[in-house]
């Protein structure tokens, strides 16, 4: 018996190593970008990174995290470049001077999405502070990220825009269910609630239930997204040179065309705003 | 749905991978672990009652805690940042086969401590030392120690809290079959989840059945 599972660890220890010597060798090309999950979920990577791969022979390992989650390991040094979306955490971070300078590679926007039956009255709405509002009075259901993303910065600047304290609502109508958009997408379709979603996700998101869109085209609504380079002050294990080719692809008119290229259901998702930042 | 990807090669990746890191997470677990569980059934030492319960108690083990835990361990600003583990393969490897360590070792001791009880004292007047019982001992509970070993590769094949820490999900690098599951859920592609959910409990099965048709019968 026991030489028969000798033989067979010995074996698995045989097949596994060439498997990391392969990885080990790739390491050196690969570098990984901390990012958002609109960008990951909806497809974008998928569609523009390998481009860039085939070009430079440089293989990006993607991290697809909230904003908040997608800083902080870059902040430990566990990402060589981050792909973000919420202007008052990417300032921090560059405060802190862990990053260069944001540069803005695209922009969509967020709505808000409800149930069909829409018990607050939202439908046809611009106006996403007051539309947030009508949820609070009529103390219909909504959920909440609550996991630090951007989605839930926004979504938690415009309570305070509309002059609400949703954690009033906690334990009945504001659920917040620490999770990803899909996680929150799911949840929403399913009690049914409305929620704040970014509009890459919504598209390619495959669970809609009962949800449509409700509100949108507020200016408060739109959705930047920032390639941050890490400072070598701060990040000299970080792979910088791997890294600024990337970012350097992703404003490069090739890296926006490819952005802009990219469609779900004949929809353009991002719109490359590198040469005109909105 | 399944089918469009079962075509694909990265559905063939996936899996194996999910079988890589399981196996070799298990295979560590096992080479740790079976000695050691037969060991603290033979011999007798201060402590040894609380590595026992210690085992049984992290057969519980939340792997979300392991995760976290290793995380933090491997992360460039951890004590282990050095070794670049984090978000590689090998960090996965590690957090399962400390899942199923005390798994394997729990209930190798079980089976072990029973056998040193009948045969123990048969086996000394024979005139085997003890290091010499610890083989013995896991000869001769084989079938009890495969199901320890397939009980720790069923932790390993199902958990996603721990790799999905420590591995990051990257596609193409650390995307597994559990962590697969857990993104198409997020993008809302149910059938395709569930689809690829089934294909893991078959997986899961075929392990299991080949690893009983190796063993085969008892022969005491």
């Amino acid at each position: 018996m026991s030489r028969i599972l000798f033989t067979v660890l010995g074996a698995l220890v045989a097949t596994l190593s060439p498997a990391r010597i392969d990885a080990a060798t790739a390491q050196r090309t690969a570098i990984t970008l901390a990012s958002t999950t609109s960008v990951d979920a909806s497809g974008l990577l998928a569609a523009v990174l390998p481009g860039f791969t085939a070009a430079t022979g440089i293989t990006v390992h993607v991290l697809a995290l909230g904003t908040g989650q997608a800083l902080d390991t870059a902040r430990r040094g566990d990402a060589d470049l981050v792909l973000v979306h919420d202007p008052e955490a990417e300032h921090q971070f560059v405060a802190e001077g862990h990053g260069t300078t944001p540069r803005q590679i695209a922009w969509n926007d967020f709505i808000v999405v409800g149930p069909a039956a829409d018990p607050a009255h939202l439908k046809g709405g611009h106006d996403a502070p007051a539309s947030f509002a009508a949820i609070a009075e009529a103390k219909a259901a909504f959920v909440s990220r609550g996991d630090r993303s951007g989605t839930n910065a926004l979504e938690l600047r415009l309570w305070k825009a509309a002059g609400i304290d949703p954690k009033s609502g906690a334990g009945s109508w504001y659920r917040d269910i620490g999770g990803g958009m899909g996680q929150a997408l799911n949840a929403a379709a399913a009690m049914p609630a409305y929620t704040l979603s970014d509009r890459g996700t919504w598209l390619s998101f495959r669970n809609k239930g009962p949800l449509v869109v409700v509100v949108e085209g507020d200016p408060n609504l739109i959705n930047r997204y920032d390639v941050i380079e890490l400072n070598p002050a701060k990040h000299a294990a970080a792979k910088l040179d791997l890294a600024h080719r990337l970012a350097e692809f992703l404003v490069s008119p090739e890296g926006q065309a490819a952005l802009g290229a990219f469609k779900v259901g004949g929809e353009q998702l991002f719109h490359p705003s590198a040469a005109a930042p909105r | 749905m399944l089918s469009a990807a079962f075509a694909s090669r990265e559905l063939w990746d996936i899996i194996g991978l999910s079988l890589a890191v399981s196996l070799s997470a298990t295979a560590l677990a096992a080479f740790f672990g079976l000695p050691l569980g037969a060991a603290l059934a033979i011999w007798r030492f201060p402590g040894r009652r609380v590595l026992v319960v210690a085992a049984n108690a992290l057969l519980g083990l939340p792997p979300a805690v392991v995760g976290l835990a290793l995380y933090l361990l491997l992360s460039r600003s951890g004590p282990l940042g050095w070794f670049g583990l984090l978000f590689t393969p090998a960090a996965m490897v590690i957090a399962q086969a400390v899942l199923a360590f005390p798994i394997v070792t729990a209930l190798t001791h079980r089976a072990a401590e029973d056998l040193w009880s009948a045969y123990g004292d048969a086996l000394m007047d024979l005139g085997a030392s003890k290091w010499r019982c610890v083989p013995v001992l896991m000869a001769m509970g084989r079938l009890s120690m495969l199901t320890a070993v397939l009980a720790g590769f069923g932790r390993t094949m199902s958990e996603v809290g721990a790799i999905l820490v420590v591995g990051g999900n990257i596609a193409g690098y650390t995307r597994t079959m559990t962590t697969a599951i857990v993104l198409e859920t997020s993008k809302g592609d149910l059938p395709l989840a569930l689809g690829l959910g089934l294909v893991l409990i078959g997986l899961t099965l075929m392990i299991n059945a080949m690893a009983f048709a190796l063993a085969g019968r008892p022969t005491w």
